[in-house]
């Protein structure tokens, strides 16, 4: 068929339904930005979530800081775990893009650092997740569950015994509160961290997939669209938990 | 351009159920949702069937749980598996690269992802039809779906996962329109199918992960009862309504504007002549669109929304209206002392005309407040929404399987039993659905299996015309595997078309073109090429 002619001039790393690298490169990344409008538009029905939670119940927000129920301190190094995280990031495309396409020592050494960027990043990430386990199972443990889980004697709800469904908080003189709801604000919590977490799990996964792919000899100056989307993915992510942290473990 | 001398194109090239289910051809992919989306529209019209068999009398057949499963998985299967991919996953599919002058999407392989997750979604919402149903109806509400027994948790999946192949063919479609134009085509040169399909991928994109989002916290509710949807534990089921509505409404943008893609092709070469407001009918798209996302309240103006809430959704919901009309009519202009070709495409469009222009229309009463109050929930809606989306969608979807049947399948079809089976499927089509206007005008409600006998003589009419209509569509089903058994090879470019996919092989071959084609003209610039003998073969 018509491939004889496509080897000659094209690099091997270009489909061939491209006719330039610089088609293929800023359609991969047109598709990444895409990709994160709607993450992002994902995100924001947990984020109105939240605001619509928070008008019905503020004092019940105020509360779990009085309460000092979340870690600031734990939330915060998170913080800059994951911030540090998306600097190594960047710098592991930087590497990515000095990388000759010439094969050689100079392509060896921005291609190792490339490397060890991304599993730097990729630790961080990891450091952020057993941060948030130790985080989860000490809530685990106390009795802060989401919804219909939640049980913590020190804040105790009130449960309909018949349906089981939750009313309020339980008030010393037997009074229902049914303008408190901290099994509300822990079920946005995990359910917040958690899709979070998620994402920051499947995004260890694709850091790693870039490690093994430079491992083999892959990314030069024309063909490192695939670290940077990931990077941009990343930094997506890391800016995701710049809001979460202060709306949750902030807020007065 | 660009046949194969030993004859092999798209279809024939390699063979084997591997050689198409892992396909990274879009042309593939299209054919094979095309049989997908009908296949579950088989299942969602048997589901159709059952509930209008229900309503024949006044008086219970089935019995309530049944007939609400029955219409939850009728609505359901409907919007999910089949209105929603329909035009966009087949049609789109298989004509995006090639009306572009492009060898393949930018991400094909991400394509054969979406068909996949797609069947894999579709799966989910499978067992939930054998599992024993699900009863909430396709809208979900809160707190009846947070506490129902019966399957929603694997019908939420479904459409979750579901979800996802509708955004990835939407970014698949945004970065290929982008990206990959043909040397010439400027984006005011592009076919108006393709800019039907650019803001369709917008509205997939932007709507379709709230609706994700949405499903997710249901599912978490039913799973944690954690509060957000259910009154009994601390939860507004309103937020409920808000969130699902911010994307459905738009979904409905995503069903009808590549059907709008579709009838500007066919209004154009089969009346050989230059669309009229090529610009308007562009800007239209993308005007509808963006407004589109603005009037979702207008589904809750009885959930007890401030009267100043509605009275903005309404207003904006009238705005919507207009680019519609503007589309419609160009269409009628088009046709104006245009060269009509009077065929299968030709009837199908003028059906489609008349049938979605009394989907709009009948959509202005529900959009104004005094009206919507006694109209709200009854069958008035019922009937309004089946002509926009199942006539508007659906005739659309059929007008655009005859118009690139010969270059999808490189057949013929009988034009004479092709134009008997669109005058049986539209006479049919009418007479199931206006009965219910009147049923809805009168106080029908929608969503009961036993009714007052008042509503008796409507609704055993409509009953009538569903069955009917569903044998024509049958009928129909039968003018193409005719067409594929028996039919004539078809010429290059049977209607005279001047888009690219016309400049293709037909069938294409693989690679769709040889070179790259380039755009030289306006694809309606039909006055200015000398007029082929219209049937010879190249």
């Amino acid at each position: 068929m018509s491939s004889e002619h496509a080897h000659a001039d094209h690099p091997p790393y270009q489909a061939h339904f491209f006719h330039t690298m610089e088609q293929q490169n800023s359609s991969s990344k047109l598709g990444m930005w895409c990709f994160l409008v709607q993450e992002l538009l994902f995100f924001s029905g947990l984020f109105m979530a939240y605001v619509a939670m928070r008008y019905f119940y503020p004092d019940t927000f105020s509360e779990v800081q009085e309460r000092n129920l979340l870690s600031i301190p734990m939330g915060f190094t998170n913080t800059l775990v994951l911030l540090t995280s998306s600097l190594t990031m960047a710098l592991a495309v930087r590497e990515a893009q000095l990388i000759p396409i010439q094969e050689g020592a100079e392509a060896q050494k921005h291609r190792s650092n490339m490397m060890k960027l991304l599993l730097v990043t990729a630790i961080l990430a990891c450091v952020f997740l057993v941060i948030k386990y130790f985080e989860y199972t000490h809530k685990i443990h106390i009795g802060l569950l989401p919804g219909s889980f939640y049980d913590f004697p020190e804040w105790p709800v009130f449960k309909d015994p018949g349906t089981g469904k939750i009313l309020g908080v339980m008030g010393e003189n037997g009074i229902i509160d049914v303008r408190s709801a901290p099994h509300i604000f822990f079920a946005l919590y995990f359910v917040m961290t958690g899709v979070h977490g998620l994402h920051v799990v499947i995004g260890v996964g694709v850091i790693l997939w870039l490690f093994l792919r430079g491992k083999r000899g892959e990314f030069n100056q024309e063909n490192y669209s695939a670290v940077e989307n990931v990077g941009l993915y990343w930094h997506l992510v890391d800016l995701i938990w710049i809001f979460l942290f202060p709306l949750l473990y902030l807020v007065q | 351009m660009g046949a194969h001398s030993d004859g092999s194109n798209y279809l024939n090239a390699t063979s084997g159920f591997k050689s198409w289910f892992w396909t990274v051809d879009h042309k593939r992919l299209g054919i094979m949702y095309i049989i997908t989306i009908l296949s579950f529209f088989l299942v969602g019209g048997l589901a159709a069937m059952l509930v209008r068999y229900e309503l024949l009398d006044a008086a219970p057949t089935l019995g309530a749980t049944t007939y609400n499963k029955a219409f939850t998985l009728h609505g359901a299967i409907m919007v999910f598996l089949v209105l929603v991919p329909a035009i966009p996953a087949s049609l789109g599919n298989f004509l995006v690269p090639l009306q572009l002058g492009a060898k393949d999407v930018a991400f094909p392989k991400l394509n054969r992802l979406s068909f996949h997750i797609y069947l894999f979604g579709a799966s989910f919402l499978v067992y939930t039809l054998v599992a024993g149903g699900v009863d909430t109806g396709w809208t979900f509400y809160t707190p009846y779906s947070a506490n129902s027994s019966s399957n929603v948790i694997s019908a939420l999946t479904g459409a979750f996962i579901l979800g996802f192949s509708s955004i990835l063919t939407g970014l698949n479609f945004i970065v290929t329109i982008h990206k990959m134009r043909a040397p010439g085509m400027t984006w005011t040169k592009m076919p108006l199918f393709l800019w039907a399909m650019y803001a369709t991928s917008l509205i997939q994109i932007l709507a379709t992960p709230v609706i994700a989002v949405t499903l997710f916290l249901l599912m978490v509710e039913k799973s944690f009862g954690i509060g957000i949807f259910d009154p009994a534990l601390g939860g507004d089921p309103v937020l409920f309504q808000h969130f699902f509505w911010f994307y459905s409404h738009p979904v409905v943008y995503v069903m009808i504007l590549p059907a709008f893609g579709v009838i500007s092709e066919t209004v154009t070469i089969h009346s050989r002549k230059h669309i009229f407001g090529y610009m308007a009918i562009a800007a239209s798209s993308v005007a509808i669109a963006a407004v589109g996302f603005l009037v979702w309240g207008h589904h809750m103006f009885l959930s007890g929304q401030s009267e100043m809430t509605g009275a903005i959704f309404s207003f904006i919901t009238f705005g919507v209206a207009v680019p519609t009309a503007i589309k419609v009519c160009s269409w009628i202009a088009t046709l104006y002392k245009g060269s009509i070709r009077w065929n299968t495409v030709m009837f199908y469009t003028i059906g489609f005309l008349w049938i979605f222009t009394i989907g709009g229309l009948t959509g202005l009463p529900l959009a104004t407040l005094a009206t919507d109050v006694h109209l709200h929930d009854t069958y008035f809606v019922v009937a309004h929404f089946h002509y926009t989306m199942m006539g508007g969608v659906l005739f659309a979807l059929i007008t655009g399987i005859h118009h690139w049947w010969p270059k999808m399948t490189g057949k013929m079809f009988s034009e004479k039993a092709g134009m008997a089976a669109s005058l049986f499927a539209f006479i049919s089509y009418n007479l199931t659905f206006i009965p219910q206007f009147i049923a809805g005008l009168r106080g029908m409600p929608r969503r009961y299996h036993e009714y007052l006998p008042q509503y008796e003589e409507m609704m055993w009419l409509s009953s009538i015309g569903a069955f009917l209509f569903g044998i024509s569509l049958f009928c129909v089903l039968a003018v193409w595997i005719h067409s594929l058994l028996k039919g004539e090879k078809a010429p290059a470019n049977p209607w005279g078309g001047i888009s690219l996919e016309w400049e293709t092989a037909t069938p294409p071959i693989e690679h769709n073109f040889e070179g790259q084609p380039v755009c030289d003209r306006g694809p309606y610039e039909f006055d200015e090429i000398e007029v082929k003998a219209p049937m010879a073969a190249k």
